[in-house]
């Protein structure tokens, strides 16, 4: 094992760490933003809504993540649509989160308990604002654990960006081991950057979890 | 006040109510009664549209509440309801629980709303549970909230569905106490229950339904003492 590297490369992984996080940060954002409205969308009652999320959802959880970022980032310019390389790289994490959040977004608003939304609807509340005030805020609150999950899945699978050249972390690692002419260590150091800001976050969510269920 | 004619429920196959007829007026309780799967408390759902009928029609204050043009919301808030297994909000405190829809719907203050809750807690007796949340009360408690609760929107009726029916023996009491203030206030109310005692002391008429039919109406002690029809004396000498 030789990490003589570091003293020259250490900067390389420190830039690819802040795009990984701007990445991921970024596609959770966007990704919770469409979940919601797909899963209210996913369970209209007007039938082609319904399918078109339904759709929608079976499609990007049922191709690879790899196969839809091409199809974003070399596909769409023949339509005529040239997106910059990261705004390519977080509207298809999103995209592609935001089926996933979307499904837990639907069962946690459907294993809430009827009576709450009927309560809500007997004191005269619309549909949409029983929605806004009782069930969204418990829904949210019982698929935290769910959604922290999948934040630390789009930290992981945000490596796979580094196809089209977004200098994240992995994309990093992988220039020093072309510069080094050594696989081994660079991806060591990969590998750790990745646990280190997964297992701290679901650390730090699992604390905040604990505070809300206490509250 | 309310007018149900001919109401039919069927859920797929089944039908649980099969043509109720009755008329409900101001200022009156009525007391449901009836053996399980009686289709008592879908009769009491399909008074405010938490059961869409299969059949029929449900007048209230004069609208035809089941006509397809009808906003229901409208005459739900002037209908309050109080559920079996109480259904507070887990997520707010119990003042939260009752001023959300006076501020949300009436448009109240919060100050306004407030104060209509201290009012309704005094009444229940809970003025020091304001700040709990529902997870820190009893059965009894969240019972009585969702009384108030309900009460808040200051509605011309209250539907009750077996409100003591997921008490504690010993919750049952102050929970019927709230109620039977209730209608000495004058307040109309349908109850759906199990509790004989209360449907001889408070209600004005009692309704027996078997078989999602109406089979006996009357006067509580008349139909207490004095069942005409033979599936309400067997009824009754079973839990009498």
């Amino acid at each position: 094992m030789d990490f003589s590297f570091l003293d020259k490369y250490w900067i390389y992984f420190v830039k690819g760490t802040e795009w990984t996080i701007f990445l991921s940060v970024f596609t959770v954002l966007f990704g919770f933003i469409i979940g919601v409205v797909l899963a209210l969308l996913r369970m209209s009652n007007i039938k082609v809504i319904k399918f078109i999320a339904v759709a929608y959802i079976e499609f990007m959880r049922g191709t690879p993540l790899l196969v839809q970022i091409y199809l974003i980032y070399y596909c769409l310019p023949f339509a005529g649509v040239t997106l910059p390389d990261y705004v390519a790289a977080i509207l298809t994490l999103s995209l592609n989160s935001g089926a996933y959040i979307a499904e837990i977004f639907r069962a946690g608003i459907q294993n809430l308990d009827k009576g709450q939304m009927e309560a809500a609807r007997s004191l005269g509340m619309p549909h949409r604002m029983a929605m806004r005030y009782i069930v969204l805020p418990q829904a949210f609150r019982n698929i935290l654990p769910a959604l922290g999950n999948e934040l630390v899945v789009v930290i992981k699978e945000s490596s796979i960006v580094s196809v089209i050249g977004i200098t994240e972390l992995m994309y990093q690692a992988d220039t020093v081991r072309g510069i080094f002419a050594r696989p081994f260590e660079p991806l060591i150091i990969a590998a750790i950057v990745y646990f280190i800001m997964t297992f701290t976050l679901s650390k730090l969510l699992g604390r905040w979890e604990g505070r809300l269920k206490r509250a | 006040m309310i007018r149900v004619r001919n109401l039919h429920k069927r859920f797929h196959k089944l039908n649980v109510l099969n043509g109720i007829n009755i008329d409900i007026e101001r200022g009156e309780v009525l007391v449901v009664i009836g053996p399980s799967g009686s289709g008592k408390s879908t009769f009491l759902r399909c008074l405010n549209l938490l059961e869409t009928p299969s059949e029929g029609e449900i007048h209230f204050d004069g609208t035809l509440i089941t006509s397809k043009q009808n906003d229901i919301n409208v005459q739900r808030q002037q209908m309050g309801m109080v559920f079996q297994q109480f259904n507070l909000f887990p997520h707010l405190s119990v003042l939260h629980n009752i001023t959300l829809a006076p501020r949300k719907l009436k448009k109240l203050s919060d100050a306004e709303a407030n104060g209509i809750a201290f009012d309704l807690l005094r009444k229940v007796g809970l003025e020091d549970k304001a700040q709990s949340y529902p997870g820190q009360l009893s059965g009894g408690q969240k019972q009585r909230i969702a009384i108030a609760r309900a009460l808040a929107m200051s509605p011309k009726v209250m539907l009750f569905d077996e409100p003591t029916s997921a008490l504690d023996p010993e919750m049952v009491g102050e929970v019927l106490e709230v109620m039977k203030n209730l209608a000495k206030g004058g307040m109309t109310m349908v109850v759906v229950t199990h509790e004989m005692g209360f449907a001889r002391e408070v209600g004005t008429r009692v309704v027996f339904m078997d078989g999602g039919k109406i089979v006996e109406a009357g006067k509580p002690h008349e139909l207490f003492a004095n069942p005409q029809h033979p599936r309400t004396k067997e009824f009754l000498s079973k839990v009498l």
